[in-house]
């Protein structure tokens, strides 16, 4: 460890809160600029830092540096920031509108896809009610190359990973007001943002309508830096203490019937209970051999 | 005719049924896969990119989600919902996406020094349970309250009244207590075979050895000779008059006080100052002290220091 054992309980809560744990906090993004930027970047930066907050840093100043070459620059702010998530913008030439999503494992760069902006409309531009800050937007991704594409799947669970936001148990009905739509159609990608209105429909569930409130981005796929599978294999690995307790004993058959082994003890089948017979119950003396006789016959024609 | 219209009543139930729905239900040619944990639906249905082309781009985008944020919704409220404070929330799943962790698991940590002396020794951790009023304890307080109240006299301290569970301090500071409460201040008092004697006890007051020193003896009664020969008043006049112009002030700003605190507390607050007031009076006396108190006061006073 780099730094001394902290002196006050302030210093080791944080430090305790950003030390690896079974349960991760929301990832934080940092969102940063390149050498040489265009408004169109800059601006793009700031909306997508609104759809993050407060789960986002955004850095004021450029950095030179070249994410697809050498990433260790983006590695040393991702540890004084404790940042998975980072958003590179920048514009050249030959990448114009540039801008590189990417993600961390272990402080280390685990994949990272260039995006390429070529229509751009933003916050500002369009005009409407938008949604509170830190609402967890409902994600949809449409278009089959999202199935079938690699690079594609890669980017889907970015872009999820990435809008996310908290996992909670509960969600408030009324509160499903963003949703962030991504359709992936002849090699562009296109993200729009909606409110939705939930209106009345006949029955419980409502009717959506939905209202764009933006950013929206036209996006093209430019280069991309996955990593190996064995990474991926040791990133996705989750600890064993997280797994549901499996309950001993309970299995469940194909039409989701629960079922369940009783163990009993051995049971003396001379001395079981069945129904009560008041004439077969045992008499005392030979005057009671005589009734017993009478009352079974009794009995017997009574079952007849 | 009554068998017609209950087919005809079922038919326009099933017809209301699906107008209902109507409104909700989308057509899609696959069904979507959703995660409901991330609030997140995976639409791979094939995408009519001359549909696309035809209608306004925007137009087709914002029909094409209006349906999927529709099946997302459906398949939402499918799961049960619970009101929470007059909000009604609905109980997520867990997330099924695999998404890759932002640090490693974590590994245990070594056991520290104080947990592998506990396993050692078998010491289990004893939860302290919350501390609360014991009745017992309550009902002998207020006992000796009312006693006190009814003869006027003070209660003793918290600890010394018998209470069900008493601490080792709490017995131990009883035992002081009672110890000293004689006429010698505890200093002949018996102790247990190994017990410590007390310091900071017994008697205040140090008297000489009977036959002991001779010339310090002579010393002291020439001494005592010696003050009551002289004329000058052993009694500082200006020390005594000080002290009782501040007595008098605390008892009128005492008085006032009650007087004060029986109308109003928030009136009293001002007058009754008692020990301002008394702290104002110290540096008045030094100019009145040389008047007439002198002769009466005098004569009354030695027997106050």
């Amino acid at each position: 460890l780099p730094w001394a054992k902290p002196k006050t309980k302030r210093a080791k809560r944080f430090l305790d809160n950003r030390a690896p744990k079974l349960t991760e906090n929301v990832k934080n993004a940092m969102i940063m600029k390149g050498g040489n930027t265009s408004m169109t970047v800059t601006q793009a930066l700031k909306d997508i830092y609104a759809l993050k907050k407060p789960s986002a840093v955004l850095y004021k100043k450029k950095n030179i540096t070249r994410p697809f070459e050498d990433s260790t620059s983006l590695e040393f702010f991702s540890k004084k920031t404790d940042s998975s998530l980072f958003l590179f913008g920048s514009h050249n030439k030959k990448r114009p509108n540039n801008l590189i999503f990417g993600r961390l494992f272990d402080f280390h760069v685990l994949d990272m896809i260039e995006l390429g902006i070529e229509k751009y409309n933003s916050l500002s531009d369009i005009k409407s009610s938008k949604c509170p800050e830190g609402t967890k937007p409902m994600l949809v991704f449409a278009g089959d190359a999202f199935d079938h594409e690699n690079e594609h799947k890669c980017l889907k669970s970015l872009l999820t990973d990435f809008f996310r936001g908290p996992v909670v148990p509960s969600v408030r009905l009324a509160g499903l007001e963003h949703v962030l739509h991504f359709t992936a159609l002849e090699g562009k990608i296109y993200m729009r943002s909606y409110r939705s209105l939930l209106k009345k429909s006949g029955c419980r569930t409502p009717r959506i309508e939905l209202e764009e409130i933006g950013p929206s981005f036209d996006f093209i796929l430019r280069r991309t830096h996955l990593a190996s599978d064995d990474l991926y294999k040791t990133a996705h690995k989750q600890p064993k203490a997280l797994k549901p307790k499996k309950k001993k004993n309970i299995s469940h058959d194909t039409f989701g019937t629960k079922f369940g082994r009783l163990h009993m003890q051995k049971q003396d089948l001379a001395k079981l209970q069945t129904r009560k017979m008041k004439g077969l119950r045992k008499r005392r003396g030979p005057a009671a051999a005589a009734v017993v006789a009478g009352e079974t016959s009794l009995k017997t024609t009574e079952v007849e | 005719m009554a068998a017609c219209s209950i087919e005809d009543l079922l038919a326009k139930a099933e017809q209301d049924e699906a107008e209902k729905l109507k409104s909700i239900t989308v057509q899609k040619e696959l069904d979507l896969e959703f995660d409901i944990g991330n609030l997140v639906a995976y639409d791979k249905n094939r995408i009519d990119i001359r549909q696309f082309r035809e209608q306004k781009k925007e137009d087709f985008l914002r029909s094409l989600a209006r349906d999927n944020t529709q099946l997302l919704v459906n398949e939402i409220w499918k799961h049960p919902t619970e009101r929470v404070e007059e909000v009604i929330v609905v109980k997520l799943p867990e997330p099924t996406t695999p998404l890759p962790r932002e640090k490693p698991p974590p590994k245990p940590r070594p056991p520290t020094k104080w947990e592998e002396f506990a396993k050692l020794k078998g010491i289990q951790k004893k939860k302290k349970t919350n501390l609360v009023w014991d009745d017992v304890a309550k009902n002998e307080l207020h006992r000796l309250r009312n006693i006190a109240r009814a003869q006027k006299i003070k209660v003793p301290g918290v600890g010394l009244t018998p209470t069900a569970q008493q601490s080792k301090t709490d017995l131990a500071r009883a035992v002081n207590v009672a110890k000293s409460s004689t006429a010698s201040a505890g200093k002949f008092q018996d102790r247990l075979p190994k017990e410590k004697a007390p310091r900071n006890t017994g008697k205040k007051r140090k008297f000489q050895p009977v036959i002991g020193n001779f010339s310090n003896e002579k010393q002291r009664q020439l001494d005592l000779l010696k003050v009551l020969d002289s004329k000058k008043p052993r009694l500082d006049v200006n020390k005594a008059v000080n002290k009782q112009m501040r007595e008098d002030d605390r008892e009128e700003s005492a008085a006032k006080f009650k007087k004060g605190g029986k109308k109003g507390r928030k009136g009293g607050n001002f007058s009754g100052k008692g020990k301002g007031g008394g702290g104002k009076g110290k540096g008045r006396a030094g100019g009145k002290g040389q008047g007439p108190p002198s002769g009466k006061k005098g004569a009354g006073k030695p027997g106050k220091r």
